[in-house]
């Protein structure tokens, strides 16, 4: 989880990551987040966020970020 | 001879009225909507007095935008539209440039607007579109309108920190619509996906077209693309035949395996610019979409948009790249030396450009003006201004002109244009910055910057949203103790372009 909000902190650091809920639907991530992001988790974690998982209910939070990372992890 | 964009409007308006033009999927304005209330703006800028002015669209991306746009050129003045996501700062320096006596707004947008410095009137789309045209004095407007004169001006990154407008007039853009429907085999069955912001000259190729054919233009909400599943669906819902997008915006669906999942269907013309397209991800939309047609579109803003094509006609490999191809009938491609000679065959030279499609220069700035609209310098025998591109180019063993690099610290990120230069002069105007320089990182496609000073990477970020774009904003943001030098006293930027690269 630390790796993943500094991965966050870098693109926004003036958001609360380890609260907000709702970062996709008051739209403080944006497409370039979006891509900036999987392609961090992608050198990070070792993780390939395909498309079926790139909707907004998987990038609202941090928390649900790191569910579907460690999900993911657990897959391969 | 057509002299005027606004004829394909009037044409098509009485082919198809009732036929949808411009949709975001939830709201959409047929032919005869569109018509109707681009005159009755017209109208309202006549009885304002507004004429021959630069006036301002501060919209969120909409149908009715596009309705603005037109309706601003049918009372004889021509638009200017801003980013409404764009920081105060930056929208500052351009209302201070144009001095526009009036901004068109939404019910949203108005609320910003209220806060800006701005000496003219607001108004909300709504309050202006209702209007009762005056065809007499429409008409009057539209004989007494030159195709040299401007229909928009558009902004865009300026290395001294200042964006410069880039004016574009009729007779540039009718060109490029016509050479462009030729290229792209537009007709009346073709639909539109539209990717590109309102508020660049990217919109031309969908905007002019769907007028000139009586085509339909679906603008895609920007949330979609971040969600490429979201975006293919979007694109078979609506029967979506024909993208002109950059790059970035085809590969993040490509990249992510969405053609899995969903394969957009109808799609049978795909037009790509702004980057170059990796092989790779290309050839994943060509295994889905074998029988499409594809295009590399080249050019930039001053010369209207696009004005040089490539259509693919065989396979590349990896580490190929796609060629720029050649230019459109009635421009024509230079490539000079230092010295503006034409360099010989084979070589490198900077990509000058003449012809119709050379915009009328930089709005309200004959330095620069100067600087990138020059004489032909391979005559001197009467005036002709062509426009340096800073690409440097060459042509290939088949003919075909090829990008090879930039000259200056230009550069092309998430398909959008920006000067290094300028995101330095906005770090250096910071407080407790000693010194700041910024390198793009092509392999990661990330703008890295480095700096010398007190303040933390973090509250840096947050000072700079206040004043660029967003996407102008580095990936990364790195402190030095010292920023290193070459022998001559200037920033080492091959040095700290490898420290990117390795980092």
């Amino acid at each position: 989880m630390e790796q993943l909000l500094e991965i966050l902190e870098e693109l926004h650091p003036e958001v609360d990551f380890e609260s907000c809920e709702t970062l996709i639907d008051d739209k403080i991530l944006d497409s370039f987040d979006i891509i900036s992001i999987i392609s961090e988790v992608n050198d990070v974690f070792d993780v390939t966020i395909s498309a079926e998982y790139i909707i907004p209910d998987n990038f609202n939070s941090a928390k649900a970020l790191y569910a579907l990372i460690e999900k993911l992890e657990d897959e391969e | 001879m057509q002299t005027n964009v606004i004829d394909y409007l009037n044409e098509i308006v009485h082919k198809v009225p009732e036929k949808l033009a411009f949709s975001n999927g939830e709201e959409g304005l047929s032919f005869r909507e569109v018509y109707e209330q681009s005159r009755s703006i017209g109208t309202y800028l006549h009885n304002s007095g507004i004429y021959k002015e630069p006036v301002v669209v501060f919209m969120n991306k909409h149908p009715k935008t596009i309705t603005a746009f037109l309706g601003i050129i049918t009372g004889g003045n021509y638009y200017v539209p801003i980013d409404s996501e764009m920081p105060e700062v930056r929208i500052g320096l351009i209302l201070e440039n144009i001095k526009s006596k009036l901004m068109i707004c939404d019910e949203e947008t108005i609320e910003i607007a209220k806060k800006f410095k701005f000496d003219g009137k607001l108004v909300t789309y709504d309050e202006i579109s209702n209007e009762k045209a005056d065809d007499g004095a429409l008409q009057e407007i539209h004989d007494n309108a030159l195709d040299i004169e401007p229909i928009y001006i558009v902004f865009t990154s300026g290395s001294t920190g200042i964006p410069k407008g880039v004016v574009v007039c009729h007779r540039s853009v009718i060109d490029f619509i016509e050479n462009l429907s030729d290229v792209l085999e537009f007709n009346e069955n073709t639909v539109f996906g539209n990717q590109a912001p309102l508020y660049v000259d990217a919109i031309l190729k969908e905007v002019y077209p769907t007028l000139k054919f009586g085509a339909t233009t679906y603008l895609i909400p920007k949330e979609y693309f971040m969600f490429p599943i979201k975006l293919v669906e979007f694109i078979n819902e609506y029967k979506i035949n024909t993208l002109c997008w950059v790059v970035s915006a085809f590969t993040m669906i490509s990249a992510f395996g969405t053609f899995k999942t969903v394969v957009p269907k109808f799609v049978h013309t795909i037009a790509f610019v702004s980057e170059v397209f990796p092989i790779k991800q290309f050839n994943r939309w060509k295994e889905v979409l074998p029988n499409a047609k594809y295009v590399n579109l080249y050019g930039p803003t001053e010369g209207t948009g696009v004005c040089c094509y490539y259509e693919v006609d065989r396979e590349f490999s990896l580490e190929e790249r796609i060629p720029v191809g050649k230019p459109f009938k009635n421009t024509q491609i230079l490539l000079l030396d230092e010295e503006g000679k034409q360099v010989p065959k084979g070589a490198e030279g900077e990509i000058c450009i003449r012809g119709t499609s050379v915009v009328l220069g930089y709005y309200n700035d004959a330095e620069k003006t100067a600087n990138s609209f020059v004489q032909n310098p391979l005559h001197s025998f009467y005036p002709e201004a062509i426009y340096k591109t800073g690409d440097i180019g060459r042509y290939n063993e088949r003919g075909e002109l090829e990008f090879v690099s930039r000259k200056d610290y230009q550069i092309k990120h998430m398909g959008q244009r920006i000067e290094l230069g300028e995101i330095e002069v906005n770090v250096n105007m910071l407080d407790g910055i000693k010194q700041a320089a910024c390198v793009y990182d092509d392999k990661k496609n990330k703008i890295v910057l480095y700096y010398v000073g007190t303040v933390e990477s973090g509250d840096l970020a947050v000072s700079l949203k206040a004043s660029l774009p967003r996407y102008m904003i580095p990936n990364n943001i790195i402190k030095l103790e010292q920023i290193p030098m070459t022998s001559n006293g200037k920033i080492d930027r091959v040095t700290l372009k490898n420290m990117a690269q390795k980092k």
